[in-house]
């Protein structure tokens, strides 16, 4: 299978004060196109860090980083901007749904930047609430909705524009266990079923197992490579 | 415009914050909206007038002195002049101060240099041949339901009669139009008979408070100006003969600047809505720094983000500057209607709305420009893990 994501030597140094961090060393990494690979590692090992840096939010301090071909650390920030809003769907621990939005609107969002007409833009964002379960709450705002189905509302936000890849960060860190099932399954679905790449950050191994492979890192490198077993 | 819901939501996202904003915003541009109404009613004083082939001739000193009458027919014989005139300010109150309008002693002939007020050739003769005959503007007569016949007290305040009374008892004998509808505040003026005024005064017969010329040709009216003036060169009243444009200018000067006043003010008043909204929209971007980080996360670039915040402040503004100014425009009307001609007020027309317009949009700029120049600065990364 062909890498979508490659990262070769990739190193992060953050500045606090006077003070340097080194939270990547030199790390090489690839992702098959349509896997669906688990971060896990203690706090400050550099998972989100990591994450940032394949989703284009961040920029290496040394080392190169493509995906789907493209060398994302060269672009100019705007260019990032447009290559993220075509390439990338973003799943965050907290939702960070817009709170004055409602629902359709939220995952109306990236879409835009597009040149779609408004209806267009509704139709594609009532697709995408099928998709998560959640048409019939398309109209309800962030803060009328449970936890988990305001993590569906930002799956869906996150896929309504068909990215090839779903960065998550502790998509299942904010949910009792029932709704982080529930939005895992709809990850390992979006993945199996419409062939998405999925790079999540979790803590909680439960969750890992929903993904194909978990990469384990530590001190700013990757330590191992677990293969998770077909259920 | 596929940003608007987005820019409404963020705008109204505390609705009582945003009112009160708004509120302050329309208090600020409603008062614009008055003050520049004086101040363009003044800035355009005399610039209308129909007769443009006519002289002022007043006082060199003040135009509060009087002028002897002996003036008359030299100025009359000067070269160039085909008519002249003269009046007196009366300044007379009739049954209460607050129910001002101008009041004149006019010569026989004043109203024949005025052809733009259309009086009937009866009513002229009328006023002629009426010792106390008096002539008043149509809209002036609507005001006070005067009509021919009507005697009309005016209580003298410069100008007691030599028995000492203050009462000076006019007859109504005619009613003019101004040809000009947009002129209709020239309606709002009495005039009555020179030689009664004169003959009765206590004081000051024989002299006249200006004399008004027409010239037999207009492009030589500077010239003929110049000739007026040299008559009196050297003397105990040397006079300053002015177009009737530009003596209305210098009239409306005596009261001071007030296009500098007035800038005063709202430059007082502007800077207060600049902090005041600025607070606002500062305390508002950084309340949404998180989500202005999610819009950048999914492809909103600097620019954007920069423009939806700019977008927001200006809207912000305009929302209650449009407010405001459709309630000046509302509140001239009234106070127009209520006072007549004794405060001097232009309807908030396209110029005022225009300028106003600038206003909102350059305060918008300036109150939008840190919190937007923030939100465009701002590091995804660092946003989104709140620091």
């Amino acid at each position: 299978m062909n890498a979508l994501v490659e990262v070769s030597h990739v190193s992060k140094v953050y500045e606090r004060g006077k003070e340097k961090i080194e939270v990547l060393h030199h790390l090489d990494l690839q992702i098959p196109q349509g896997d669906f690979v688990a971060l896990m590692g203690p706090s400050g090992s550099g998972k989100t860090t990591l994450l940032n840096l394949i989703g284009g939010l961040d920029s290496p301090t040394d080392g190169s980083i493509s995906v789907g071909g493209e060398r994302i650390d060269r672009l100019s920030e705007s260019a990032l901007a447009r290559w993220r809003a075509a390439h990338v769907g973003f799943v965050f621990q907290f939702y960070n749904l817009l709170p004055v939005l409602s629902a359709w609107r939220n995952v109306e969002l990236p879409l835009l930047l597009t040149r779609l007409s408004g209806a267009q833009r509704r139709r594609n964002a009532e697709i995408a609430l099928e998709l998560v379960g959640l048409r019939d709450r398309s109209s309800h705002k962030p803060g009328e909705l449970s936890g988990g189905q305001q993590q569906r509302v930002a799956i869906a936000r996150a896929i309504v524009s068909d990215p090839t890849l779903l960065v998550c960060d502790e998509p299942t860190g904010d949910l009792d266990r029932q709704a982080a099932a529930e939005v895992l399954s709809l990850l390992q679905r979006l993945n199996r079923d419409h062939g998405k790449t999925v790079i999540m950050v979790t803590h909680d191994p439960k969750a890992a197992e929903f993904a194909s492979h978990t990469l384990h890192l530590d001190k700013g490198t990757l330590v191992e490579h677990v293969e998770t077993p077909p259920a | 415009m596929k940003y608007l819901h987005l820019i409404l939501s963020a705008l109204f996202r505390r609705k009582t914050r945003t009112i009160f904003t708004l509120l302050s915003v329309l208090a600020a541009f409603l008062l614009f909206g008055l003050l520049d109404s004086v101040r363009s009613a003044f800035a355009s004083a005399g610039h209308d007038i129909a007769g443009v082939d006519r002289l002022v001739t007043v006082s060199k000193i003040s135009f509060t002195l009087s002028l002897p009458k002996s003036l008359l027919e030299r100025i009359g014989s000067t070269p160039g002049v085909a008519a002249v005139s003269y009046a007196n300010w009366f300044g007379g109150i009739y049954q209460d101060p607050k129910n001002f309008f101008a009041n004149e002693a006019v010569a026989a002939n004043f109203l024949d240099l005025y052809p733009e007020w259309q009086l009937s050739a009866a009513e002229r003769e009328a006023f002629r041949n009426t010792r106390t005959g008096a002539v008043v503007g149509e809209r002036l007569a609507e005001k006070y339901h005067w009509k021919l016949g009507d005697k009309i007290p005016l209580q003298a305040t410069i100008f007691p009669q030599k028995g000492g009374s203050n009462t000076w008892t006019l007859d109504l004998v005619g009613i003019f139009h101004e040809s000009d509808p947009k002129q209709r505040d020239q309606e709002d003026v009495l005039f009555f008979n020179w030689d009664y005024f004169d003959e009765a005064r206590a004081f000051g017969t024989g002299n006249v408070g200006w004399y008004v010329s027409r010239v037999t040709d207009r492009t030589q009216a500077g010239r003929v100006a110049a000739a007026i003036d040299a008559l009196s060169l050297n003397s105990d009243h040397e006079t300053k003969t002015q177009t009737e444009q530009a003596f209305q200018a210098s009239f409306v000067s005596q009261f001071g600047d007030i296009g500098m006043i007035v800038g005063s003010i709202m430059g007082a008043v502007f800077f207060t809505l600049i902090l005041l909204t600025g607070n606002t929209m500062a305390q508002a971007v950084r309340e949404r720094i998180p989500e202005l980080a999610v819009l950048k996360t999914i492809g909103f670039s600097n620019r954007a983000v920069l423009l939806l915040v700019l977008t927001e402040s200006v809207l912000l503004i305009v929302l209650g500057g449009a407010v405001g100014l459709v309630l000046a425009g509302i509140a001239v009307s009234a106070l127009t209607a209520q006072l007549g001609g004794s405060l001097p007020l232009l309807p908030v027309g396209v110029a005022i709305w225009l300028r106003g317009l600038a206003f909102m949009v350059m305060i918008g700029l300036a109150v939008g420009s840190l919190p937007a120049r923030r939100g465009m600065r701002l590091r995804i990364v660092d946003a989104l893990a709140g620091r």
